[in-house]
């Protein structure tokens, strides 16, 4: 057979492929518990920083399940009763709940500031027990960004108003432009700062540009990465609004902690 | 060629990046830090010696009229096992890397060994010649991993040498080195300061 025929060279794309396909299957299928295990790891470790429970991110497993369970209580709350759900929060996953159609709402456009389409009826929520400033709360809150969605916490104090920490485990933003939302500098600008007033409406806000010094609710935009700030100041609008977790916020500010 | 050549010519005397002017783009991105340096450098020089060996295996079964699709395959899917080994044993280099595993398809050293050498030698040769270029990377990379670590956040591998002056130290960071421009700048140092040592390479005007 020429080689160059028609024939040929389908037969060969056709065999490269096969033997490449399976190569990546095969790789994929086989490491995934490995990288499932480092990503539920990684979410717990990027928690326990933004509640400033942990500073240096290489501790072994063990030591970080050893202040999770110690630190960090998990709940599931129902968002439009703003009730804690009495199923099992530490096997509830809240991602998969907010994609199935029959556990989430579709958000409607104009309420959608966060661009996410759809959320979980019920959502998982962490209280903290911190050793200095006392009972947090920690609301998951993901949105969009320029590229890519940005998933983090944000660690409320027991005033429900002053933000105790904040950060981002995962996004897919520029390196260097809008992936400075994961720099140290920036996310402790966040802590102290009012996240709601006194009516539970969401006030602070990444602007463009730096903050006022005195200001209590400005963060300082990212310089290059004006929708990714822009992003940030929607989503946590939207989590912290009537539409996330506004009825919680509510239910916790008659009852209590 | 001997093996022994194919190893080591890359390394100083025929450097993708410092002669061949190829794979720049990644040793700008990922050089702030020496972690992220060994770890890409390890991804670009088994990724590399794969390819090369694969493509030169079926080198004379491969139709020149889809020949680049070929090598492009070969490359995509070791890249795509290499970024699933990294996610699953280095989680947190990986994490910080982000898009850049993935971008080691378009590193130009890959492609440009595996079409211009690959193709015509037999597997071990290739193989060699695809570490030999790996390595040549990842001397310039940790050259300039080591500069832009140093004096951008005074720290080499993550522990401290020189105590910055945010943390009661004496050394203000030079904000230049973790920003890409600086790594050009190192770069063209590393290209002059070979090209004084070895007067073969300077061009001829």
């Amino acid at each position: 057979m020429k080689k160059d025929s028609v024939l040929k060279t389908f037969l060969v794309a056709a065999a490269l492929c096969v033997f490449c396909s399976i190569l990546v299957s095969t790789s994929a299928v086989m490491l995934k518990p490995l990288q499932e295990a480092n990503r539920k790891n990684d979410i717990k470790k990027n928690l326990l920083m933004a509640c400033k429970l942990l500073d240096d991110p290489n501790i072994s497993s063990e030591q970080l399940e050893k202040i999770y369970s110690e630190r960090v209580t998990a709940k599931v709350v129902n968002i439009e009763t703003g009730e804690y759900d009495s199923r099992d929060a530490e096997s509830f996953d809240a991602v998969k709940a907010a994609k199935a159609p029959a556990t989430s709402i579709q958000i409607p456009s104009s309420k959608d500031i966060a661009r996410i389409k759809r959320r979980g009826k019920f959502v998982k929520i962490f209280l903290v027990d911190h050793p200095t400033s006392g009972k947090l709360i920690v609301l998951p809150a993901h949105g969009k960004g320029l590229w890519s969605t940005l998933w983090g916490f944000l660690a409320i104090g027991e005033d429900l108003k002053t933000i105790r920490g904040f950060g981002f485990y995962q996004h897919g933003e520029t390196p260097g432009l809008g992936g400075e939302v994961d720099n140290l500098a920036w996310k402790k600008s966040w802590e102290g700062k009012q996240a709601l007033d006194d009516a539970l409406n969401p006030i602070v806000k990444v602007i463009k540009g730096r903050a006022k010094s005195d200001s209590t609710t400005e963060i300082d935009g990212l310089s290059g990465a004006t929708l990714t700030s822009k992003g940030v100041s929607n989503l946590i609008h939207y989590w912290l609004g009537e539409h996330g977790f506004g009825a919680y916020l509510a239910n916790l500010k008659r009852t209590g902690l | 060629m001997s093996v022994k050549k194919a190893l080591f010519e890359p390394l100083i005397n025929n450097n993708p990046i410092a002669l061949q002017i190829l794979g720049i783009c990644s040793a700008l991105a990922v050089t702030t830090k020496l972690e992220a340096v060994f770890v890409m450098s390890f991804a670009v020089t088994l990724v590399t010696a794969f390819s090369s060996l694969g493509v030169s295996v079926i080198r004379n079964y491969i139709p020149s009229s889809i020949r680049i699709i070929v090598q492009m395959t070969i490359i995509a899917s070791l890249v795509i096992v290499v970024d699933q080994i990294l996610k699953a044993y280095v989680f947190e280099v990986s994490k910080s890397m982000s898009v850049y595993v993935g971008l080691i398809i378009t590193n130009c050293i890959v492609m440009g060994r595996a079409e211009g050498y690959a193709m015509k030698n037999g597997p071990l040769m290739s193989f060699v010649d695809g570490i030999g270029n790996g390595l040549g990377y990842s001397i310039v990379l940790i050259f300039v991993g080591v500069f832009r670590e140093l004096l951008g956040s005074g720290k080499l591998m993550g522990f401290s040498i020189l105590p910055l002056t945010s943390e009661g130290g004496w050394y203000t960071p030079n904000g230049l080195a973790l920003l890409s421009p600086s790594a050009f700048f190192l770069i063209g140092f590393f290209i002059w300061g070979i090209r004084t040592w070895k007067k073969d390479q300077v061009e001829a005007n």
